[in-house]
């Protein structure tokens, strides 16, 4: 009960001190730029937070950044390194812009959200079938390849809209509007669209699945150990295959949820960079679907909070990425503390350990020689 | 022998090094209870003990990884803390770690040169080399400073561990944990001659061993540890003038205790050869057949050219060779993790070559792999997971996909009771094993559900004793109820012990096979350096 308590403690003191820290050191430059960081901290809270509309926005705005945490999550559980997410996502967003006016005058709405969806998943998923052959016939890096699929994707999406895909409007080169009341149905009388829970569904389907299934199982065996796999039968190929697919079947859809529930066309050269913010996401979430979830959501909320208190304060919005790249930073510091506390190196003082060290177990424990720290013999050798 | 050793006047000199009531605890496990160790210069002391017996503990005290809790260390009479590794190394004291932390592209004396944290980031290459040049003659190495250090054979490597232990001027002491633990038999030799160097120059070794004829054979003065305790210490008066039947027995009991009459079988085969009396058992039908198998080698794997084997269900053959001559690759074969480039592989007379490792399983075959840590065990999944790592997906653990946790669960109780693994909990990560439960572990998963072929590779490497005998047993009950085994070693005595025949691998082919009888030893030694002479 009580270690319980202690871990609960830990977990939620490793998840607050980054956030103040970064918190801090933000507020030293908000003051050196001459506002108070207070009003904007209060600010940034009360519209991404507790206004009930920047709430919303907030909500709305993590819906494409959990689906593709959960692409993410498969692949790098996997040990497969899928940095290819925003060819990914903006390939399948494209298709969806430039597809859904036509099919929405041919089939109407629900028709056109159920196929847009289908084809932002299959562009999506086709876009890492190169990089997973190839890793998994020929091991060929997928860092490399997926990245460089990623510029590929990038720029077909491009091409199409400002070719086949662009408007006659004039302006920016840009695809058809898709009207407000043909998007994703709202949910429940709010402005958050069913996007949102397409994304919450698809991020506990994959904790499911990387959790309680064989599929998933095979995936994490691949990755912790892949010669345990090819010892166990396990057919890697294929597997690298399956969680490349998966992934970026998952990370095409969070297109169509970009496209179909925010923007409503793709205008030329836009590009989030979801994928790159969300991947430290999931790191620190240790590659959990679940703690992505609170990750992924607090981020959201941000990210529209501080835009908007910036905007309030009347500085650039650029500040949010300063911020967000602090919290970031500071839990890889915490984070990596901790791992080396769990290594055996303490940064505790030795009587505070001994008053923390749980009372020893029940006699009759097997004589067991407890080996040395991983960590600590790899340093002590080096 | 140690008996070769000059007599220096013992007891007179002051010891160079001394632990005096070393105590470390562990949570729930004393790992060292009130341990005194005394090292002279010039000496060869040998730690000896089962595994978890705290020999790994009380150099990593000496070594400065661990803080004992009580205790002091006296060096050369004054009184040190050593609470760094830092701190052990200023001291004069190198350590060489069981496993290898060589970098393989590296060449042997950059890796020397990693070692030593030499101030400005200049590189002093000709002191470096003079250095080396020192060494290798201290030691009598054969290889050049330049040579890439993957490229040597694991017992230079070693002496490159060695000499980076002893890169530093001034050492004194020298901790060899595990050293034979990874060598062939000319390895040995040659590190039992590196050994006679060591004490010439005056240093004090410690040598941590679970093998007690190493003890007997290299050690000067030998400490036997038992559950963090000291048992017994020998002098080297006390191992001259005996002979090693006499000192096995005394330590064995020393080892032991009360337990060791029970286990003078399993003694004797690590103590020294005894041909088993064959028991012809009824044989039954080809299980496993092997024809005219063929690999190509590459830069790291041997190849394997025209291997012939069968066995006859009831059977234990062995396979006789030192290590890394194609006994892996065979096995890998087996099992269908390689495909071969010729030959064939058939089980129960059905030809098998082109199925998985999964459709393998199916038709009754297994490996118990030798690389456990490696290939045999996903460390971050628990021992549960671990136990149907070759069975995800398959009824009644998963059901159309979905795990069922408490069949998982309650499948590996079932294994771990019987096969006896040391473990608080199935649902705790195999990390936390040691190496012989995660044996024990690899075999219960093996054996479980009446498999019909099993290829054992070097299924008791590093274990202690009482392990290796227990899985022993485990072999020969599952062959007497009908299992084809094909067991590789790289020790004959085991083989001797434990086979009904034994063929001989040297450099990817077989170079013969015998019948188990008496005398057999000397065929096989003969065998295992042979090239094949009437081969292809």
């Amino acid at each position: 009960m009580r270690a319980r308590a202690l871990r609960l403690g830990e977990a939620t003191l490793v998840a607050a001190v980054p956030i103040v820290l970064a918190l801090v050191v933000n507020g030293v430059l908000l003051v050196a730029l001459g506002r108070d960081p207070f009003t904007f901290y209060a600010d940034m809270f009360e519209r991404g937070l507790f206004a009930w509309e920047g709430f919303q926005e907030s909500i709305i705005r993590s819906a494409p950044l959990l689906l593709i945490a959960a692409g993410l999550i498969v692949a790098f559980r996997a040990n497969l390194w899928n940095l290819g997410a925003d060819g990914q996502f903006l390939l399948g967003a494209a298709l969806v812009a430039g597809l859904a006016p036509s099919l929405l005058d041919a089939l109407g709405v629900w028709p056109m959200l159920l196929i847009t969806m289908a084809i932002a998943a299959l562009a999506g998923g086709a876009w890492t079938i190169i990089p997973a052959i190839l890793r998994g016939r020929y091991g060929v890096n997928e860092i490399i390849t997926t990245l460089m699929m990623s510029f590929i994707g990038i720029g077909v999406a491009n091409v199409l809209v400002k070719g086949p895909f662009k408007t006659d409007i004039g302006g920016v080169a840009r695809t058809d509007v898709v009207p407000f009341d043909e998007r994703f149905p709202l949910l429940f009388g709010t402005r958050i669209h069913l996007g949102f829970a397409i994304a919450v569904a698809a991020i506990l389907a994959v904790h499911v699945m990387m959790t309680r299934t064989s599929l998933g199982l095979r995936l994490r065996v691949l990755g912790a150990n892949p010669r345990a796999a090819l010892h166990a039968g396990l057919r890697p190929v294929r597997l690298t295959l399956i969680a490349f697919t998966i992934s970026g079947a998952l990370i095409g859809l969070s297109g169509s949820v970009e496209i179909l529930g925010v923007q409503g066309s793709f205008r030329a050269d836009f590009n989030p960079a979801y994928g790159l913010l969300v991947i430290p996401l999931v790191f620190l979430a240790r590659l959990n679907a679940i703690g992505s979830l609170v990750l992924v959501i607090a981020f959201s909320v941000i990210q529209i909070g501080g835009e908007s208190a910036a905007r309030e304060a009347d500085i650039t919005s650029d500040l949010v990425f300063v911020l967000v790249g602090l919290m970031l930073l500071f839990m890889a510091v915490i984070e990596y503390l901790r791992v080396r506390r769990g290594l055996g190196m303490r940064f505790v003082p030795d009587e505070v350990a001994e008053r923390l060290r749980p009372p020893t177990g029940e006699g009759g424990a097997p004589a067991g020689e407890p080996e040395p720290a991983i960590g600590a013999g790899k340093v002590g050798s080096r | 022998m140690a008996a070769e050793t000059d007599s220096r006047a013992e007891g007179q000199a002051s010891p160079l090094c001394e632990l005096l009531g070393i105590t470390k605890t562990f949570p729930g496990v004393v790992a060292n209870d009130r341990v005194d160790l005394k090292l002279h210069a010039g000496e060869v002391h040998a730690l000896l003990g089962e595994n978890g017996a705290g020999k790994s503990t009380l150099i990593n005290v000496l070594s400065g990884m661990y803080r004992p809790d009580a205790g002091a260390i006296r060096f050369e009479g004054r009184p040190v803390r050593i609470d760094s590794p830092r701190a052990a190394i200023e001291l004069g004291i190198g350590t060489v770690y069981q496993h290898l932390t060589l970098v393989p592209t590296l060449s042997v004396l950059e890796n020397l040169m990693l070692g030593s944290h030499g101030g400005t980031g200049r590189l002093d290459l000709s002191a470096a080399r003079a250095r080396f040049a020192e060494l290798a003659g201290l030691l009598g190495v054969d290889f050049t400073p330049g040579a890439r250090a993957g490229g040597l054979a694991l017992g230079q490597q070693q002496q490159v561990e060695i000499m980076k232990a002893l890169w530093r001027q001034g050492s004194q002491i020298l901790i060899l944990d595990e050293p034979t633990s990874m060598l062939t038999p000319q390895g040995y030799e040659e590190l039992r001659s590196v050994l006679e160097n060591l004490r010439a120059e005056g240093l004090a070794v410690i040598l941590i061993t679970h093998k007690l004829h190493e003890a007997i054979e290299l050690g000067d003065r030998v400490t036997v540890l038992r559950a963090g305790r000291v048992v017994g210490l020998l002098s080297p008066r006390d191992l001259r003038g005996r002979g090693e039947e006499e000192l096995s027995a005394r330590i064995v009991e020393m080892m032991f205790g009360e337990e060791a009459a029970e286990l003078g079988d399993a003694v004797e085969v690590e103590a020294g050869p005894v041909p088993r009396k064959l028991t012809r058992r009824e044989l039954a039908g080809v299980a496993l057949q092997v024809r005219g198998l063929a690999l190509d080698g590459g830069d790291e794997a041997v190849g394997v050219n025209d291997v012939d084997l069968e066995i006859r269900s009831g059977e234990i053959v062995g396979v006789a060779g030192v290590d890394g001559n194609g006994q892996r690759e065979v096995a890998e074969l087996i099992a269908g993790q390689r495909s071969p480039r010729a030959g064939k592989v058939l089980l129960f007379g059905e030809d098998v070559t082109r199925l998985g490792v999964r459709e393998r399983e199916r038709r009754g075959l297994r490996h118990v792999t030798d690389d456990r840590h490696g290939e045999g065990t996903v460390a971050e999944l628990d021992v549960a997971t671990n136990t149907v790592l070759k069975r995800i997906g398959t009824p009644p653990f998963w059901r159309a996909g979905a795990e069922r946790r408490e069949e998982i669960d309650r499948f590996a109780r079932g294994l771990v009771e019987r096969f006896d693994v040391r473990t608080p909990s199935v649902r705790i990560r195999a990390a936390t094993l040691s190496g012989g439960n995660v044996q024990k572990l690899l075999l219960a998963r093996e054996l479980a559900g009446e498999p019909r072929v099993v290829v054992f590779n070097k299924p008791t490497h590093g274990l202690d004793v009482r392990t290796a005998e227990f899985v022993r047993d485990q072999i020969r009950e599952a062959a007497a109820a009908g299992l084809a085994a094909l067991v590789i070693s790289t020790e004959i005595e085991e083989l001797v012990d434990l086979c009904d025949r034994i063929i001989v691998m040297s450099r990817g082919e077989v170079t013969g096979a015998v019948e188990n009888a008496a005398g057999v030893e000397e065929r096989i030694g003969a065998l295992m350096v042979a090239r094949s002479g009437s081969g292809s």
